[in-house]
């Protein structure tokens, strides 16, 4: 990934808060003093439908802030894989929720990484929260801002009427980090992203 | 101010709050919605007025009406809701009552749909209601220029006694970028001496803002005042004041080609520039942020020595025009356009600019 720019497409169904997931990434980016730019895709969909956005963090200014080809992908759901698996630039990453997506033949130019986000905010109580294990997953790839800054900037982003949820989001940032931490991943068609216990 | 995360639609209903800005009438329309449901909130906190309409025509009468009587106001609409203002806009420009009008452009003709265009050029740019009248025309590229445009844009139509149009898109009105927001800026309602509001000791007997002229002889009079002040404003931008403010200028000293965007097409333009320069193709960008009065001075300059322009636009082509009218046929003038919602990639872009400098 290159150290100066990040451009990140991030999908899945709508409700799953990929528009949330996308702009703590971006206002995680700011706080850590980069440029930034959060679009979303607004077509008329409705809940149970595909929500994405698209959001770009640099060192230098952002001239075009939209993305062609993304350095990362974050996919939530199936039909997302199917959508930008092809986009992402070639070394690039993949990064999906293995809960709800299965092993299949990827590319074998890019680095994939799979998270179990689903399954692991079903184990913190709450699968709402399966967007900020992406989060705190995100943040131990990205050049642009820690894991510190996402902590940092999180509980800031929370509503008033919604603080009881910040020990729960933390708890996801840091399972979600720590799960890539713990993990091998390696490039490769047919090789699985994230080897278990080797 | 630190800088804060914002959508390009709430930056100007906070700018619109810091310029002084107390009245807000609109309907409510995708791709612009954030906007009056921010005002909606944010007015009452400082005493302001929102109103939702029960109609875009509705809308633009109380905004001629609040205008008249002297204050900063403004409405916001998308394409069609637009179409359906222009009756209002004619008036208030014929009555020469200051007002901010944004436009967050969509896809049309009709009702299109509700993706990101800039279909509506012709419209903002040749007054757009009936009439020998004209709109200043405003084009931010960014969330900050969004909320520097709109505090700008009550400055010029104060200034000129005109309707100023902020001339955004779906792209714009959606996206978030950090914004460094002004201090507010004082604005004294009782500033305006022709208004209808105005109290000050040197009152006129009778204020009268009205487009009524009934006399032959006094329409013609007040459309050839209306001409002058039109020419007024179109030098303060082409050599006075504004110059700067106009036009944005990107390594077009030694181009070979320049690429000519306004509009969110510009910040993609300018990552095509910069793809060019790295292939060897010297390409520069030009980047009107006026678009009434256009910056036909500067491209006249440009034509001068660069061989090539290419306008890219969100329409079937629309500036084209102005830029062809302005080059006057000394250089060739390709253009490039995507519709319907479709944003046009850097690729194929690059693409175009390759056919043009090495056709073979």
């Amino acid at each position: 990934m290159s150290t100066k720019v990040e451009r990140i497409i991030l999908a899945g169904f709508g409700g799953q808060g990929i528009l949330f997931l996308g702009k703590v990434l971006a206002e995680t980016g700011m706080q850590a003093g980069k440029n930034v730019s959060w679009i979303p895709s607004y077509g008329p969909e409705m809940r149970g439908g595909t929500a994405n956005c698209t959001v770009i963090l640099s060192e230098n200014e952002i001239a075009s802030p939209m993305v062609t080809v993304p350095d990362t992908v974050i996919a939530m759901n199936r039909p997302s894989v199917a959508k930008f698996n092809l986009r992402i630039k070639a070394g690039g990453m993949l990064m999906y929720n293995s809960s709800l997506i299965e092993r299949q033949e990827f590319r074998d130019d890019i680095r994939l990484v799979e998270i179990p986000a689903s399954d692991i905010a079903e184990e913190l109580g709450n699968p709402r929260v399966a967007n900020l294990v992406m989060a705190g997953a995100y943040a131990k790839f990205s050049n642009l801002f820690t894991y510190e800054d996402l902590r940092e900037t999180l509980p800031k982003l929370m509503p008033a009427n919604k603080k009881d949820m910040v020990e729960i989001n933390m708890a996801a940032l840091e399972k979600g980090f720590n799960y890539v931490q713990e993990k091998k991943y390696m490039f490769g068609r047919y090789v699985y992203s994230v080897f278990k216990g080797i | 101010m630190a800088k804060v995360l914002m959508k390009g639609n709430e930056a100007i209903g906070e700018a619109a709050v810091l310029a002084g800005c107390r009245y807000y009438f609109g309907y409510p329309i995708t791709p612009q919605s954030e906007l009056p449901a921010y005002l909606s909130k944010r007015l009452p906190q400082v005493d302001g007025i929102f109103v939702q309409a029960e109609s875009e025509v509705s809308a633009i009468n109380m905004v001629y009406g609040a205008g008249s009587a002297g204050a900063r106001v403004m409405t916001s609409s998308s394409s069609p809701g637009i179409s359906l203002k222009q009756e209002g806009i004619s008036y208030i420009a014929g009555a020469e009552v200051p007002c901010l009008i944004v436009n967050v452009v969509r896809g049309g003709p009709g009702l299109g749909n509700i993706a990101p265009a800039q279909s509506d050029y012709w419209q903002a740019t040749r007054g757009g209601g009936h009439g020998d009248y004209r709109t200043i025309v405003l084009a931010p590229n960014s969330v900050q220029e969004m909320a520097d445009m709109t505090i700008e844009g009550f400055e010029l139509a104060d200034k000129f006694r005109n309707p100023v149009l902020l001339l955004s898109d779906g792209v714009l009105g959606q996206m978030m970028e950090p914004v460094d927001l002004p201090e507010p800026k004082d604005y004294d309602v009782n500033s305006k001496k022709w208004a209808l509001g105005y109290t000050g000791k040197d009152k006129a007997e009778r204020n009268l803002c009205s487009s009524i002229f009934l006399d032959v002889d006094e329409l013609e009079e007040h459309n050839w005042h209306l001409y002058q002040k039109y020419q007024v404003i179109s030098d303060l931008f082409s050599k006075g004041e504004f110059k700067d403010f106009a036009v944005e200028e990107h390594l077009c000293d030694d181009a070979e080609i320049i690429l000519v965007g306004y509009g969110i097409i510009s910040r993609i333009l300018k990552t095509v520039v910069e793809k060019c320069r790295k292939r060897g193709i010297k390409a520069g960008l030009v980047r009107p942020k006026v678009l009434w009065p256009f910056p036909t001075a500067v491209m006249q300059r440009l034509a001068e020595k660069t061989a090539n322009f290419l306008v890219v636009e969100m329409s079937c082509g629309q500036m084209v025009e102005d830029v062809k009218l302005a080059v006057n046929g000394k250089k060739p003038v390709y253009f490039f356009g995507r519709t319907g919602g479709t944003i046009p990639s850097d690729f194929e872009i690059l693409n175009e600019v390759d056919k043009i400098v090495r056709p073979d």
